[in-house]
């Protein structure tokens, strides 16, 4: 996908000044956190199964190769292909060359892999026509924007937006009348979808786990409509990464308990779904192709450096609920496919550091993302590694290297810092002791543009001290 | 009050001061000196500390960070404990020190040995010196915000509600929020200055919510950030680093109000 990630900063103040996508993100704010709260708190082994899944996670990605292998020779005994592909670009290929060269109806699943390669526009620019068929990539998609919640994706939207969207959308189809109540925007969307799924050639969907001993894919949705997406048309392709893969259902089964508390707060999402092959011979129904392209796109460079505990993600959501800094700004301001402190990992690993300089730094290093995180990763850890890199390479600004070089200087001679933050503390004590604080000063505006400077008590406690003794 | 058997030595605690509490709340320092000689330690103010290294660590630099961190080392290994009034500097000395040194066995291993002496004043107080009793008296209610350093890296939550659960006068109203970020960040609140002013908005409109008449806290940090916030919009709310209150040294100016 296109990004505007080196717009990060603009765009974050832009969101900060936009009343709808304010309106719309105080009234998500609460509901997660407080949803995934009671679900934990409900399940006294929360601790235990979060050991164990990270466990899971550890030992798969040890063996990555070994699982990767046994999932493709299942899927080809069940009867479906197995595509490999490195880059964004060869997962496209592979996709465009299973629908084949005339123009098709494709459905989508929720896929967020699909988001990263850039898929919908690949097939867009081959002829076919995409429908996105969860509700709020639906919605997104109608709006021509990407998601900006990869568990959400239109969690940025207000209802009244979506009730003009519809209105403007739907009149093709003879839908005229302006639904605002949820229940009547839900059917109007499910009235528009199912003539879709009726006609659809080829379904698209991603897959939160892949099963190494079933050759299953594995994806979890509340609507219902990946279960569509999948069975009704002829060809089913799976778009999925490479750290997808676990070894067993058991395995899946511990996945699964930490998965739905984490992101919505459910114990379970309403459907959970397993594809393994095509249609056989005695079922009901079910596509007549299923083919599962399976991307890299960077990951398995990860794999043993230090942001190998990233490959445990499990795309939840939960570091993005909890962070004040997402809050405060929604998606789209990052620039890329993901978001908010997972994202700002992975989107400078995956599309360049020097693309994304922004990302890491963005983040207070407050540690609520990684207290959630059901997979145990080191978030903040990760985001300061990423500053280590940025610092080494030079790519953060000449102005903040030179303050920091000039404070480094005197950090590490403790008498000379002592008699310089002794003037300056009398100084600014005897300039600000009256008031108590400053309401501007001078080369500090990037603190006094939003708040007072609190003045120094006028002199250094280590002086003071000295005195004193 | 002290744990240790009457005829041992009183601990030598080594006092880090923290760069905010020396340049913007000398109070903060003497508020702690006088918590921890109430509780019989020994206290010593190196001379050789500056910073704990937060500013180079967090953006990026570890050179310099290596360099602070083996200077707070050498300063502060001699003593029994070393204790700050801030968890944000302890977590850094605690859990990332070792981690800038991974390279360098010999500190390494001295970084370790300091890592396990390290103590936030509150959680000294507590759970080190066992403190049962606070003389200390302050009429107001407080509402209090756990700093993220200190809530996550050390699990300081109780320890400071106990303490003052044990002031005279003091009721404590309990905020929305209070483990959310204030949107300090280091230098974040300059990089990021939309963005912070947003998350400290939203920490004071908790505050005031809370009806409290001061806000306690136990990282300078954080509350030279609400602090510039609550004068900036107006407000009669106090704000008090938590040691202050505790020492019955809460009778200066409160942090960022004129003297009076």
């Amino acid at each position: 996908m296109q990004g505007s990630t080196t717009e990060f900063k603009r765009q974050a103040e832009a969101a900060l000044h936009d009343a709808t996508l304010q309106r719309a993100m105080a009234k998500a704010k609460g509901g997660f956190v407080d949803k995934r709260r009671l679900a934990v708190a409900r399940l006294p082994e929360f601790a235990q199964i979060r050991a164990e899944a990270k466990a899971i996670k550890e030992h798969t990605l040890a063996h990555l190769d070994y699982y990767l292998e046994q999932f493709e020779r299942k899927v080809l005994e069940s009867g479906g292909r197995v595509h490999w592909a490195r880059t964004a670009d060869e997962a496209c290929a592979a996709v465009l060359a299973i629908i084949g060269a005339a123009s098709k109806q494709v459905l989508k699943g929720k896929s967020m892999v699909s988001e990263e390669i850039g898929l919908n526009a690949a097939m867009e620019r081959a002829g076919h026509t995409v429908v996105e068929t969860d509700l709020g990539e639906y919605i997104i998609q109608l709006a021509h924007e990407p998601p900006s919640h990869i568990i959400a994706p239109a969690v940025h939207k207000t209802r009244d937006q979506i009730t003009d969207l519809f209105q403007a959308e739907h009149e093709k189809y003879g839908l005229t009348e302006r639904v605002t109540e949820t229940e009547d925007i839900v059917n109007e969307a499910r009235q528009v979808l199912r003539t879709k799924f009726l006609s659809a050639d080829v379904g698209i969907t991603g897959a939160n786990f892949l099963i190494a001993e079933t050759g299953s894919t594995v994806i979890v949705t509340n609507e219902g409509n990946g279960d569509l997406t999948q069975i009704l048309p002829r060809t089913h392709i799976v778009t999925a990464s490479i750290e997808k893969v676990i070894p067993s259902l058991d395995d899946m089964t511990v996945l699964l308990r930490l998965l739905a508390r984490s992101a919505t707060g459910q114990e379970m999402s309403s459907y959970n779904t397993l594809s393994t092959g095509p249609r056989r011979a005695d079922d009901l129904d079910g596509p007549e192709e299923f083919h599962v392209v399976i991307v890299d796109n960077g990951r398995s460079d990860m794999l043993g450096n230090e942001f190998h505990d990233m490959l445990r993600c499990i795309r939840c959501g939960a570091c993005l609920n909890h962070c004040p800094v997402y809050g405060a700004i929604g998606g789209h301001a990052y620039g890329w496919v993901y978001p908010g402190p997972m994202g700002s990992v992975l989107t400078p690993l995956m599309i360049g550091l020097e693309n994304a300089r922004d990302l890491p730094n963005a983040c207070t290093l407050n540690g609520r993302c990684g207290e959630v995180c059901p997979m145990s990763i080191p978030l903040p850890d990760m985001l300061r590694t990423l500053r280590f890199k940025e610092h080494e390479r030079k790519l953060s600004k000449a102005r903040a290297r030179g303050a920091l070089k000039a404070w480094g200087l005197l950090a590490r001679r403790p008498r000379l810092y002592q008699v310089v933050t002794a003037l300056m503390t009398a100084v600014l004590g005897s300039i600000g002791g009256r008031a108590g604080r400053f309401r501007s000063l001078p080369l500090a505006s990037g603190w006094t543009q939003a708040r007072d400077l609190p003045a120094p008590q006028g002199a250094t406690f280590q002086r003071m001290w000295r005195r004193r003794r | 009050m002290v744990s240790a058997p009457d005829n041992s030595p009183p601990p030598s605690v080594g006092l880090f001061v923290t760069c905010l509490i020396d340049l913007f709340r000398p109070n903060v320092g003497f508020a702690a000196v006088k918590l921890l000689e109430k509780a019989d330690c020994k206290v010593e103010v190196p001379r050789a500390q500056t910073c704990c290294g937060q500013p180079a660590y967090n953006n990026g630099d570890q050179h310099t960070t290596a360099d602070i961190a083996r200077q707070v080392i050498a300063a502060f290994e001699s003593f029994d404990y070393v204790v700050a009034a801030s968890g944000s500097c302890i977590g850094m000395i605690k859990e990332h020190y070792p981690r800038v040194l991974k390279d360098d066995p010999s500190w390494l291993d001295r970084a370790q040995r300091l890592a396990g002496r390290c103590h936030e004043l509150t959680a000294f107080l507590v759970d080190v010196m066992q403190l049962q009793e606070v003389e200390s008296s302050f009429a107001a209610t407080a509402t209090y915000h756990d700093s993220c350093s200190g809530l996550r890296e050390l699990g300081i939550k109780q320890q400071p509600r106990a303490l003052l659960s044990k002031v005279g006068g003091v009721t404590l109203k309990e905020m929305e929020d209070s483990e959310v970020c204030c949107g300090f960040g280091g230098t974040f609140c300059i990089k990021y200055p939309k963005i912070s002013e947003r998350m400290v908005s939203d920490k004071t409109a908790n505050i005031v919510a809370s009806e409290a008449e001061c806000i306690l806290g136990g990282d300078m940090g954080c509350l030279l950030n609400i602090a510039g916030r609550l004068k900036r919009e107006g407000s009669p709310i106090k704000v008090y680093h938590v040691a202050e209150v505790l020492a019955g040294m809460a009778n200066q100016s409160a942090i960022g109000d004129g003297k009076s």
